[in-house]
């Protein structure tokens, strides 16, 4: 295929669209499917084939549309009105076919179009969901899939491309804020007979679930990304990482990279240039350190996945020795809009600093949980309050979590904060991938650090010695604290080994792991005293049966009893 | 060397050798390369629901791997398992969000009503309980899924009933057998 091809295509497929009468969009998304959407579509498919509506409309299964926790979630367009419905039944859905068709929508169960949890937001990344079939690449053509990379191949340099993402601003999105211009430029820069691109889906966060939905639902977006960069960099193979708990993303990528493959757009001579590309995909096992970007290499490569010290760094030394650019998926997902539209335009979005978008996904303690794209800098307040919806329940806001396992709570006191790369750091938290959970009282801080560890402890690969033994010993400490059986002297002992665990792990995992303890001391330093002094859990979460050793003279009553019965 | 293929070398039940062919058949894909070696683990497990001693030596043996480095790999990952599964597995999430809304009550109450620790089977190997770290449904906390069925928004009682349910199933088609 080359450029006219893809243009007429394009155009093609849009016609085709605007032919149609009606088209629906049903949000065909896990959260959706498990609320009910399969037997909507069901009850649509045979309505169309009962009534013989097929020429007049379609029913695209789309993938995500944000507002989780309303699903079934249902979106028209008349006359250039668009309405999303919310928790639809098969019935109400044919009605509000029938309806539709017949150019009056219906009201009842249409979500207001002013509802601040889409007026806020600013889809760039997640532009295409809910608008396309992702399993149908002439849909993502038709909304300029691909588009991107005709024009950079046939238009600019590999070093203009850089150029342009570097002065986009565009920070890596997995967690780090890296500049990603500068990584492209360094890998580009990097002489070897061969280079590598990776796309990091292995999105082990809980309690995160972006790179997964941007997978789902527009594949397309991440390959093109890949691609581009490919060319940028000088790459001839591209590897995408998924993690093994997210099979659909998996089919659809590989359906996605044949569909494209077979077009053209992907492979040998893409768009009849001289550039050839191929991405294959990579199913993980369920490792978190495979998130790591070492050790995900080394998970590539078929070994144990277990970091290696940098330097050397991926850009002079990855997959089997050569040169890799690794980033995250959400990041390739930005190259594409940042290259059709200009670096201007995606700078004009964000911070001085932090430029562009962040998706998040919001969920915990809020009345609309769900996927949000929202421009950089925006305040916490804003998202949980406004997108979110606030607490159910009358729920009293006590702390929003950031950054998984490697990140922290930002406390009520902090909601003002823009959030951005830096401002979150300065509270001791991280911006992470983006999983934004939401906590009321009657969270126990020290039982959410405890939560923490014990995931950091599971997850610790066990090659370096602070991060192996380290978690261990902070988890037992904290134990000891949500059972009771703390003394002050513990909690000094904390945050010593948190000071050490952080100084001298090996790689990102330990090196974060303290982060949610040290964060929780910070801002919650009276949960934990009210544990260990008054033996007395605030929120009612932590049972504290248990007595300090040092006390156990005072109750030498019971120890005697213990005694004699063993 | 030259290691024969399972297909030709296997005897026994006509259902062990069809699964070390779907394997052979992966190994071949991969073009018996040895950094290859999750895949075909992954589609070993595939085929035969876990890896045993047996099918990581084969494995070893055709990719040309010492075993110890099969055996460290395949442990090192959560994914696979080198115990034989129940009938149906049931995975309960304990990702943050389904922590918050009460995932860490579902699961000890499920193992105190299936007399079973997290990460084992039942006795009568009808059921594998598991947990994860997180599989990215978040709004639907606390969500589990049973086979491959997403189950979200649970509380006890209903988690209990799916699960019963499914193994009456089981039982029904057992009685059914005989």
């Amino acid at each position: 295929m080359n450029l006219t091809a893809l243009t007429e295509l394009a155009e093609q497929e849009l016609q085709r669209q605007q032919d149609l009468k009606l088209r629906l969009f049903l949000c065909y998304s896990t959260p959706c499917i498990s609320a009910g959407a399969e037997a909507v579509k069901v009850a649509l498919e045979e309505l169309i084939k009962e009534q013989d509506l097929a020429a007049q409309l379609e029913v695209v299964a789309t993938g995500c549309m944000g507002p989780c926790s309303r699903g079934p979630l249902l979106r028209i367009v008349v006359a250039g009105e668009e309405r999303t419905y919310e928790k639809v039944t098969p019935e109400q859905a044919c009605e509000i076919l029938l309806h539709g068709l017949a150019g009056n929508p219906i009201e009842t169960g249409a979500l207001p179009a002013d509802i601040p949890f889409f007026a806020r937001q600013t889809k760039i990344v997640l532009g295409n969901n809910g608008w396309i079939d992702p399993g149908k690449i002439e849909h993502s053509i038709a909304r300029d899939g691909y588009a991107a990379l005709a024009y950079v191949l046939h238009e600019m340099s590999p070093e203009e491309v850089c150029n342009e993402i570097k002065k986009s601003g565009l920070r890596g999105r997995g967690g780090g804020g890296y500049p990603a211009g500068v990584k492209w430029n360094l890998v580009r820069k990097s002489p070897a007979e061969r280079k590598y691109v990776v796309a990091n889906g292995d999105e082990g966060d809980p309690g995160a679930y972006m790179d997964r939905t941007i997978m789902e639902s527009d594949p397309h977006r991440v390959l093109e990304g890949m691609a581009i960069a490919g060319y940028a960099v000088g790459a001839e193979q591209g590897y995408i990482y998924v993690r093994g708990e997210y099979p659909l993303a998996a089919a659809r990528l590989t359906k996605a990279i044949r569909d494209a493959e077979r077009c053209g757009l992907l492979g040998s001579r893409v768009l009849d240039s001289s550039f050839n590309f191929r991405i294959d995909l990579r199913v993980g096992a369920g490792a978190f350190v495979c998130g790591e970007e070492t050790a995900l290499m080394t998970s590539i490569m078929g070994r144990r996945g277990q970091p290696v010290p940098r330097p050397p760094y991926p850009a002079q030394s990855g997959l089997w020795g050569y040169p890799t650019l690794i980033n995250n998926v959400e990041s390739f997902a930005n190259v594409a809009p940042i290259l059709h539209r200009g670096a201007d335009w995606f700078a004009g979005f964000g911070t001085e600093k932090s430029k562009g978008t962040k998706v998040f996904a919001l969920c915990g303690e809020v009345v609309n949980s769900g996927l949000i794209e929202v421009p950089m800098g925006i305040s916490l307040r804003d998202i949980v309050f406004e997108i979110g919806g606030g607490l159910p329940d009358g729920g009293q806001f006590k702390a929003a979590q950031t950054g998984g396992p490697s990140g922290g709570c930002i406390p009520a006191e902090y909601l003002d904060t823009p959030v951005d790369y830096e401002s979150l750091k300065e509270l001791g938290s991280i911006m992470g991938s983006g999983g934004l959970i939401v906590m009321n009282e009657t969270s126990c801080m020290p039982d959410v650090a405890k939560f923490f560890m014990e995931f950091c402890m599971d997850e610790s690969c066990g090659k370096c010695v602070p991060c192996r033994v380290g978690t261990v010993e902070m988890y037992e400490l904290l134990k000891r604290i949500t059972d009771g059986s703390a003394m002050l002297g513990d909690l000094e002992t904390l945050e010593e080994l948190c000071g050490l665990v952080q100084e001298t792990s090996l790689c990102g995992l330990g090196m974060t792991a303290p982060n949610p303890v040290l964060n929780t001391l910070k801002y919650y330093r009276a949960e934990y005293l009210a544990h260990i002094e008054e033996n007395c859990c605030p929120a009612g979460v932590c049972q504290l049966d248990q007595v300090p050793l040092l006390k156990l003279p005072e109750h030498a009553a019971e120890l005697a009893i213990f005694k004699e019965e063993n | 060397m030259t290691v024969p293929m399972a297909s030709s070398v296997k005897e026994g039940e006509n259902g062990h050798e069809l699964k070390f062919q779907l394997v052979d058949k992966s190994l071949k894909k991969c073009q018996f390369q040895q950094d290859a070696l999750i895949e075909v683990l992954h589609s070993a497990q595939e085929a035969f629901g876990h890896l045993d001693e047996e099918i990581l030596d084969y494995v070893s043996l055709q990719l040309k791997l010492p075993p110890s480095w099969v055996y460290g790999v395949a442990t090192f990952y959560n994914f696979f398992t080198l115990d034989p599964q129940g009938e149906h597995v049931c995975v309960v999430c304990l990702g943050t969000a389904c922590y918050v809304k009460g995932a860490g009550e579902i699961i000890a109450r499920l193992e105190e009503a299936l007399e079973v620790e997290a990460g084992s089977t039942t006795a009568d190997g009808s059921l594998t309980l598991m947990t994860a770290r997180c599989l990215g449904n978040c709004s639907l906390a606390p969500m589990l899924t049973l086979d491959a069925e997403v189950l979200g928004k649970q509380t006890l009682e209903s988690t209990i009933a799916a699960i019963e349910a499914k193994r009456a199933l089981v039982a029904a088609a057992a009685e059914e057998e005989l």
